[in-house]
């Protein structure tokens, strides 16, 4: 006990190690925050939730932090929605039993660029005829365009920027251009003020009710940006962490501890055992580890434990059972293991609390360095769409960015993002492991 | 002056040596190669017995089975003559003898050295999505097609990472301490990251924002007409995805070597070298690096096989029109006998390195038995 706490005295004294650890915490603390704020449940919803869910997040939006960086000042999401605001919304009744529903929903828009779209959301709720509504938009210059009149069904989406006509209207801009820019300018450029969506509606019935919801849509979003489903990456980079680092921790574990265990058991029991395990290890050498967790994906499963389970199988009969191997056969020879044969000690107790625990100190810095390997390889599956079917991962992002061309379209905060974290998970177990290695192993220090 | 007897007697021990390492690494090879294919038949078996856990392999022959059934029917001019029920009961008769006749009534143990066989010689059938370049279903020509294009890569990359990083660690170990080696010592830990992650980096600086390489690809479309353009065509593919092989694991090698170098590089022998004025030049390369090369090998060796399974992503990543890229066309497309293949195909590959590296080892270190165990 005492040797360990001295060795972990002089781990302070390597920068690389203070660095690595502290990298490690900041992720360990990110994995703990991601467990706690979103619940497992509400993190499936919020990724596999389908349209319900991100509705209104913009599609492939940057992340908000960008405008740091940028001279122009991007907009982001704007909301607007009568349903819980009584006050935007005005009831006058007409006598005849019909009611004018008037819906104002003012915003102001002082951006330097133009948003990524636009979509009105209206619902109605009526019993037999259906209201009637009349879409007005007003610039802050007082221009006013009529988008759209209409008869309202019990919830409708008007797709502002998917509409042909209005675009011919507008003069062949997009309206999601159009509607915000300065008249006459070219190249366009958006008029900063006031905007207004008026809905004005004719209710023909008493008791019915009319809703409008404007959004318009941003071209950043949140911490991460968004992906091409309108999905906040947020929610990936967050539940990433605590899956990417069990996943490495889980395989690092079981793969080192049962090679070593093996090892020593083959070295202490010799003979057919000994060469057996040889035997094994050199079929596993030619087993292509990543072909076959690729046939177990398409064949199986692609559930991130089956995948485990496989590395772990495949790593049992490493290579390093041969490094293992050797350090076993000099500490087979050493006079406690003799002094234990001749008290009587029991074969197993022999080999787990004589030989491996002589060995585990040599074995730490491989195994911090082994965890990254496996983050790596649990990426690299899923870049391969082999990633797990429901749970959100760093590798899953990284490989709807490449399937959807981000690289080629400029998204560069979708790729850039897992990509940071992976490395900084990689390079804080590395630096970490390599100080280690230093403490542990003496003989490879430099003086 | 009085040297020249005494290099006489050398040479012609030299030779006689010389004649025995030949004759000892052939033995060598051949004990070698003989170990290594029952390790590959093992290993493959093993695919085969995962592979068809699920009955896929079954499934495989069984299609494969009908296929033949209904060519063969169709050439039959009878067949015309046929009602459809008579047709459809004809074609399941037939296919039960097949079946019968290629023995899928037979327990799984004995079919599955059949399709041992069958995986051993390439034999998988025929694919049911992809097709090869000329044309071809045969999982084989599919698969010995793409073959090139992996290899031209990867040897590539391989020895140039190889004599790379031995260039640098030996220049290194005897500039400890330079900024240069503790440049490398830092850098060491970003080959935690896998090829193709550095691969998506290069691609984005070298391709998407300075647009100087090409994204992808192995020559340009289309192909340049003459000889010489083509060749530059090539090199100018190969140059990103080999920077990404070399980056992700050429600092760690440096520094493992390094630190290998500079422990033998304290051996009496080789102070002994110097305190004589050997050039530095032949003190690495013949006190240093000779009696070290065997352990670098073996290590190298390692990290080759590491290699070739990040292989299949990073071909991905650069659209490389090798293995690995059919490998990620192939989970798409569900096409399980080219999938089998690969894994087949890839346990030879790794087979063949470790065989080569076996016989470099054998030349390398003289003190390699053959009848015992090799390392």
């Amino acid at each position: 006990m005492k040797a360990w706490r001295a060795r972990l005295r002089e781990l302070r004294r390597y920068p690389s190690a203070i660095a690595g650890l502290t990298l490690i915490a900041l992720l360990v603390l990110l994995a703990v925050y991601a467990m706690v704020a979103i619940p497992y449940r509400e993190a499936v919803r919020l990724w596999q939730g389908g349209e319900g869910v991100w509705t209104d997040n913009p599609r492939l939006a940057m992340p908000r932090w960008i405008n740091l960086f940028t001279r122009t000042d991007l907009p982001p999401t704007l909301v607007l929605d009568s349903a819980g605001d009584p006050e935007v919304k005005k009831r006058v009744e007409r006598g005849d039993g019909d009611v004018d529903v008037t819906v104002s929903l003012a915003f102001d828009y002082t951006y330097d660029a133009f948003p990524n779209e636009l979509s009105i959301f209206l619902t109605a709720d009526f019993k037999e005829l259906s209201p009637f509504a009349t879409l007005i938009w007003r610039a802050p210059d007082g221009r006013e365009v009529v988008l759209q009149r209409r008869s309202v069904r019990a919830s409708e989406i008007y797709r502002v920027s998917q509409d042909a006509d209005l675009t011919m209207r507008l003069g062949g801009r997009k309206p999601e251009v159009g509607l915000f820019a300065r008249p006459l300018t070219e190249p366009p450029r958006p008029l900063k003020g006031r905007y207004e969506l008026l809905v004005e509606g004719i209710l023909f019935e008493p008791e019915a009710e009319l809703d409008a919801k404007l959004v318009v849509y941003g071209q950043v979003h949140g911490l991460a940006g968004t992906d091409h489903l309108r999905r906040d990456i947020t929610v990936a980079l967050l539940w990433g962490t605590p899956l990417a680092l069990s996943f490495g921790l889980l395989a690092a574990i079981g793969s080192t501890l049962s090679t070593l265990i093996l090892a020593a058991i083959g070295v202490w029991y010799g003979r057919w055992v000994d060469g057996l395990f040889q035997r094994i290890t050199e079929v596993n050498l030619i087993l292509p580890v990543l072909p076959i967790l690729i046939m177990v994906g398409i064949l199986y499963s692609r559930s991130i434990w089956v995948m485990l389970g496989v590395v772990i199988l495949l790593g049992v009969f490493s290579a390093s059972i041969k490094v293992y191997r050797a350090m076993f056969l000099q500490i087979k020879e050493a006079p406690y293991v003799e002094a234990a044969r001749a008290y009587g000690a029991g074969n197993l107790r022999i080999v787990f609390l004589y030989l491996v625990p002589r060995v585990i100190p040599i074995l730490v810095p491989q195994f911090v360095v082994l965890i990254p390997a496996f983050v790596f390889l649990e990426a690299t599956l899923a870049v391969l769409g082999l990633g797990d079917p429901i749970m959100p991962t760093w590798g899953k992002v990284l490989d709807d960015a490449y399937r959807n061309g981000a690289l080629y379209m400029g998204h560069y905060y979708w790729v850039l993002a897992p990509s940071v974290l992976l490395i900084v998970t990689g390079l804080g177990f590395a630096m970490l492991g390599f100080a280690l290695d230093r403490v542990f192993n003496p003989r490879l220090r430099e003086q | 002056m009085a040297v020249a007897p005494p290099v006489a007697v050398p040479r012609v021990e030299a030779a006689r040596a010389a004649g025995s390492t030949l004759a000892r690494v052939a033995k060598y090879a051949v004990v070698r190669l003989v170990a290594l294919l029952i390790t590959v038949v093992v290993g493959v078996y093993l695919t085969i017995l995962v592979a068809n856990m699920g009955g896929y392999v079954d499934q495989l022959r069984r299609a494969q089975i009908r296929e033949g059934v209904g060519l063969m029917a169709l050439a039959d001019p009878e067949w015309a003559m046929l009602t459809d029920q008579d047709r459809r009961e004809r074609i399941e008769r037939l296919v039960a003898l097949e079946e019968e006749r290629l023995g899928l009534g037979q327990p799984f143990l004995v079919r599955s050295f059949t399709y041992l066989a069958n995986a051993l010689t390439l034999n998988l059938g025929r694919a049911e999505q992809i097709m090869s370049d000329s044309g071809s279903r045969q999982v084989r020509l599919i698969l010995l097609e793409r073959l090139p294009a992996t290899l031209y890569l990867f040897a590539t990359g391989q020895l140039l990472l190889f004599f790379a990083s031995i260039f640098v660690a030996l220049h290194l170990s005897q500039r400890y301490g330079s900024f240069l080696d503790r440049l490398m010592v830092a850098l060491a830990p970003t080959s935690a990251a896998p090829g193709w992650f550095y691969g998506i980096f290069l691609i984005l600086i070298f391709a998407g924002l300075l647009r100087v390489l090409p994204f992808g690809g192995m020559v340009a479309t289309p192909p340049p007409p003459d000889k010489l353009g083509y060749a530059l065509s090539l090199l100018k593919h190969l140059i990103l995805p080999v920077t990404a092989i070399v980056i992700s694991a050429i600092f760690l090698q440096v520094y493992y070597w390094r630190t290998f170098f500079l422990i033998y590089s304290r051996e009496d022998y080789v102070e002994m070298a110097k305190a004589k004025g050997l050039p530095s030049t032949l003190i690495e390369r013949r006190y240093i690096l000779r009696p070290t090369l065997p352990a670098i090998v073996t290590s190298f060796a390692l990290t080759l096989i590491g290699l070739w399974t990040g292989a299949i992503v990073l071909e991905t990543i650069f659209n490389w029109p090798g293995l690995g890229r059919l490998l990620y066309r192939a989970i798409g497309a569900y096409d399980t006998p080219v999938i089998v293949g690969s894994v087949v195909i890839y346990a030879y590959l790794l087979a063949l390195t470790v065989f080569v590296l076996d016989i470099l080892y054998a030349i390398l270190d003289p003190r390699v038995r053959v009848e015992g165990r090799s390392t």
